[in-house]
């Protein structure tokens, strides 16, 4: 496997939270989370909401700093200017409403970014490049689309003009916070093609965080499952989907939809799910030991004390739980 | 309004496989400075006792238009324009169009209950979660005792998984899965026929959002109670529903049962959505969606809606607009005389 | 967004008078007669033919006043509201911004200013600085009605700086400054108006206030110079009701016509404000259902 492009090592992040009158608290929003993108690869980070997985991504696209690991670009930890950093690392946000400003023009959005990283300053040779750009996220006719406010345009065509903006800056990175979320049903898999268009022409090392695992399992090539602000399993799709190692994978992958199992008796279907496992942890207090042991069927003494190590399969396949610790032992 | 039915009719009626609501023509209209925006047209269904019915669409397809009008929860500027929903209640059968806001009252709760997605913030943060029962309780039962409502209150929320001590908490001190539990709980507390589900676990994950639907048919098969059932997600409805309609530009566009529609979808906008979710397990295979975006409603294709973005379209698609016949509404599954 | 401002008659009308005293402020002392001549065969008459709005104790014309009056209030309004504005702005906004020990230095200032007991000091700055014309007076005024202001947009520009665009430009490399002028700054547009509406009526009302207790150029004339030699006459025992009406009356009006603008602008930039117009919630409670017709 070739040298990842963008990594993060055993990276943890704590917010300081005020809770009440002078108390203040800490969430452990993400915990030794370890990561490696290569070129031309897509990772699917899995997980519900308050798993950690959009902290994850904005560690990564250098909003805030870790509180303690480090994050490496071509391996060499980042540090210095923001701006060089986000040459190669760009993010695509959940909202596509949200992360356009209402008052300019699609072109004023592709523009700054030419002139801001590749100093265009021509008029000609900034329209060629703006256009290109549009016709590249397949927003046909392109002289169509630049002089448009966001509200003029579709959320799928507000989506595509954020990723052009990213892909201006011709970076090696693109990290996708839930980026289909927001989205009609309808036109989320033209996106996903879209993406995965840009890995494969461009060689772009690839980020999709979502919740849905089986748009995960489409787009990319391995998941990685995060829960409560912890890594707990990841590998290859396939094997992870159809062997999953951790419990809560499991949990996770049967509690999705999936239509292929219709036609069965939908309540028995239903009661298999049914066990009431509570609900994810705060992560003010989050549990002792593997922080998924309060839910867990299989929960043992060890889980409610020590944090399970990795455990690593020949297939590729890893994870963190004291189960898989017994087998392999 | 309400209708006297008859005689031999009353064991029908409210027999296993009656029809508990029947939806003719409804026709819901945003009426705006300039023209009025038609948001649902010309919708009719029937939905049996104790049926599951989804309703599926993107947004702006009318389904929560739909809710709010079958709910009669609507404000101007929507304003239903044309159509009845029959609605046959154990006392009798009434159309809802018509009812006065009092006779309404008395409908909701012990007749008619609605879920919506934020139900969970419409519990009052300052009562008890057990006191919002009581209130519901008695006010409907008058005879209700205080301390039996406290008792039906910590039953109620026993059904949905939330545990008796938690009866005297209040909203802020439950998690949001419990909160939403604990409303859908609230919603049946008077023992309703119809239950409508506007989205209700949307705003949970998909390990709660399971389980919450696992006990929705549990208590379903208990009480007995239909459901309405409205979400985009059409992979979840597949699994849960009974029968599905699927909406599009204001219009059910296709309904069947969950099955035929999964294995053999007839309306192109229908196999369009199907192939908008990608397979949990068996094998992938590239899927382009639905090219195009819904449509504008103030200013709607001529024909059938979907004309612009159907993969099928052929001669006169953009002038005639197909009736839902035979549960479908695509004239590519029309013969010559349905033509209208 | 201009057309859709427009619409409303209460922003209309608010327009209209302000624009009004706008070009009475402006053109007003070219047209009428000289205010300060003093028609010793008119003293405290009465509204007549001569004198549209009667005369004062002495014998100057209360119209010619009340027009001049206008230049000098809407001077203070439109300066006082103009500084305090761009001090608001200068402080609020980088607080909000940039956050941090900026943050705790100007909100440290604005607090300053939020707790000061503003009546005292400006007599006693009025006092101090010698000769009280009414630039000066518009000085004071705006230096010390900026905090709540700058409190406001501070929480705003707070809020902005942490929505997802100005994130995603910050990560584009758009430097600081154009962060704030050209993703921050515009969306503010709705606070910054209102607050120059809200500073115009403040500054018209305490020039008045502030020369009725005596703080203002005697050689100037304002509408609170009119009220304050008007009370100094006893005008109110006397019933010389001309006298004193006419500069108050304008003082209201020009007060509720910025209130009116500034209801505009609210419901323009809070959307949540602008209810289902009457007109179509009359329509559809007509509509005829069917089984009540």
């Amino acid at each position: 496997m070739s040298q990842p492009v963008l990594e993060a090592r055993e990276v943890s992040k704590h917010f300081p939270v005020r809770i009440g009158a002078g108390r203040t608290a800490v969430v452990r929003a993400v915990e030794d989370a370890t990561l490696a993108l290569q070129p031309g690869r897509i990772v699917a980070l899995v997980g519900e909401s308050g798993s950690g997985k959009t902290t994850l991504a904005r560690l990564l696209a250098r909003f805030y700093p870790p509180t303690s690991g480090e994050i490496r670009l071509r391996g060499k930890a980042v540090r210095g200017k923001e701006r060089d950093y986000h040459r190669d690392v760009q993010l695509i946000f959940q909202d596509p409403f949200g992360s356009l400003n209402p008052l300019h023009r699609v072109r004023y959005n592709l523009e700054r970014a030419l002139r801001l990283h590749h100093g265009v300053r021509a008029r000609a040779e900034l329209n060629r490049r703006v256009l290109e750009l549009l016709d590249r996220v397949s927003l046909s006719p392109a002289d169509q689309f630049v002089d448009k406010f966001p509200h003029e345009l579709s959320g799928g065509q507000r989506q595509r003009v954020v990723i052009a903006r990213a892909l201006a800056v011709e970076p090696k990175v693109l990290l996708g916070d839930e980026p289909i979320s927001m989205l009609d049903v309808s036109i989320r898999l033209e996106m996903l093609n879209l993406l995965d268009r840009l890995r494969t022409e461009d060689g772009l090392a690839l980020l999709y965080i979502t919740h849905d695992i089986a748009s995960a399992r489409y787009l990319c090539d391995d998941i990685v499952v995060m829960y409560a602000g912890r890594m707990v399993e990841g590998g290859p799709k396939d094997d992870v989907i159809a062997s999953p190692l951790h419990p809560y994978t499991k949990l996770l992958i049967d509690s999705s939809p999936d239509p292929d199992r219709i036609g069965g008796d939908r309540d028995a279907l239903f009661d298999s799910t049914a066990e009431d496992l509570g609900e994810p942890p705060s992560l003010i207090d989050p549990p002792s030991g593997c922080r998924f042991h309060p839910r867990c069927p299989f929960a043992m003494d060890v889980c409610k004390t020590a944090v399970p190590p990795r455990t690593e399969l020949p297939n590729g396949q890893w994870t963190h739980c004291w189960l898989q610790q017994e087998e392999t032992r | 309004m309400i209708t006297e039915p008859a005689p031999g009719l009353v064991t029908a009626a409210t027999g296993p496989n009656s029809t508990v609501l029947s939806v003719r023509g409804l026709t819901v209209d945003y009426l705006t400075d300039g023209a009025p925006v038609r948001a649902c047209d010309d919708v009719s269904f029937t939905l049996r006792r104790g049926e599951i019915l989804g309703v599926a669409g993107e947004s702006g397809s009318g389904k929560s238009t739909l809710i709010t009008a079958l709910t009669r929860l609507q404000r101007p500027p929507a304003v239903t324009t044309e159509g009845s929903i029959e609605f046959h209640s154990r006392d009798g059968s009434v159309d809802l169009v018509s009812l006065s806001a009092s006779e309404l009252r008395a409908l909701r709760w012990t007749s008619l209950a609605i879920v919506l997605q934020s139900a969970m913030d419409a519990l009052n943060p300052v009562m008890r979660i057990g006191a919002q029962f009581v209130d519901v309780l008695r006010s409907h039962d008058k005879g209700l005792g205080r301390k039996d409502a406290w008792a039906r209150a910590s039953e109620l929320l026993g059904m949905v998984g939330i545990s008796a001590d938690r009866v005297r908490s209040y909203p802020h001190e439950l998690s949001g899965g419990m909160r939403q539990r604990a409303s859908i709980a609230l919603a049946l507390a008077c023992g309703p026929e119809l239950v409508v589900m506007d989205e209700p676990t949307t705003a949970v994950d998909v390990v709660m959002q399971r389980q919450i639907l696992a006990q929705v048919l549990r208590l379903r098969r208990e009480l007995g109670f239909s459901v309405v059932f409205v979400t985009h997600d059409l992979s979840l409805l597949l699994e849960l529903a009974d029968r599905i309609a699927i909406m599009y530009a204001g219009r059910i566009v296709e309904i069947d049962t969950a099955h035929s529609l999964y294995a053999n979808p007839r309306h192109p906008y229908t196999r369009g959505l199907r192939d908008s979710f990608p397979p949990l397990r068996s094998p992938l295979r590239r899927l382009s969606g639905i090219p195009g975006s819904p449509p504008d409603l103030r200013n709607p294709p001529a024909g059938c809606a979907f004309h612009p973005r159907c993969p099928d379209r052929f001669e006169g698609c953009d002038q005639e607009r197909p009736l839902l016949v035979d549960g479908v509404a695509c004239r590519l599954h029309q013969s010559g005389e349905n033509r209208a | 967004m201009r057309a859709s401002l427009l619409t409303s008659w209460k922003v209309r009308f608010g327009l209209a008078v302000l624009g009004l005293f706008v070009l009475l402020a402006i053109f007003g002392p070219m047209l009428g007669s000289d205010p300060r001549a003093n028609d010793i065969s008119a003293i405290a008459e009465p509204p007549s033919r001569d004198h549209l709005l009667g005369t004062t104790q002495f014998g100057q014309d209360v119209l010619a006043q009340t027009i001049a009056g206008a230049r000098g209030s809407m001077l203070v309004g439109i300066l006082a509201a103009a500084i305090g504005t761009v001090i608001a702005i200068a402080v609020g906004v980088p607080a909000g911004y940039f956050g941090g020990a900026v943050d705790n230095g100007l909100n440290f200032l604005t607090n300053l200013f939020l707790v000061m007991p503003v009546l005292p000091l400006i007599l006693i700055v009025a006092g101090y600085v010698q000769g009280t014309g009414l630039w000066v007076i518009a000085l004071i005024i705006g230096l010390f009605g900026w905090s709540g202001g700058a409190r406001t947009l501070r929480a705003q520009a707070m809020s902005l700086s942490n929505r997802d665009f100005v994130l995603a430009m910050r990560m584009l490399g758009e430097p600081h400054r154009r962060l704030i002028f050209a993703e921050v700054l515009p969306h503010l547009s709705g606070w910054i108006s209102a607050m120059f509406l809200h500073g115009m009526i403040g500054g018209v009302m305490a020039e008045a206030g502030l020369a009725f207790l005596g703080i203002s150029d005697s050689g100037s004339i304002s509408w609170g110079t009119m009220i304050q030699s008007a009370q100094q006459q006893s005008a109110v025992l006397r019933g010389l009701w001309w006298w004193f009406v006419p500069p108050g009356l304008c003082i209201a009006l020009i007060g509720t016509a910025a209130t009116l603008v500034n209801f505009g602008v609210d419901e323009l930039s809070n959307p949540k404000l602008r209810l289902a117009r009457r007109s179509v919630v009359t329509r559809a409670r007509l509509v005829p259902r069917r089984g009540e017709v």
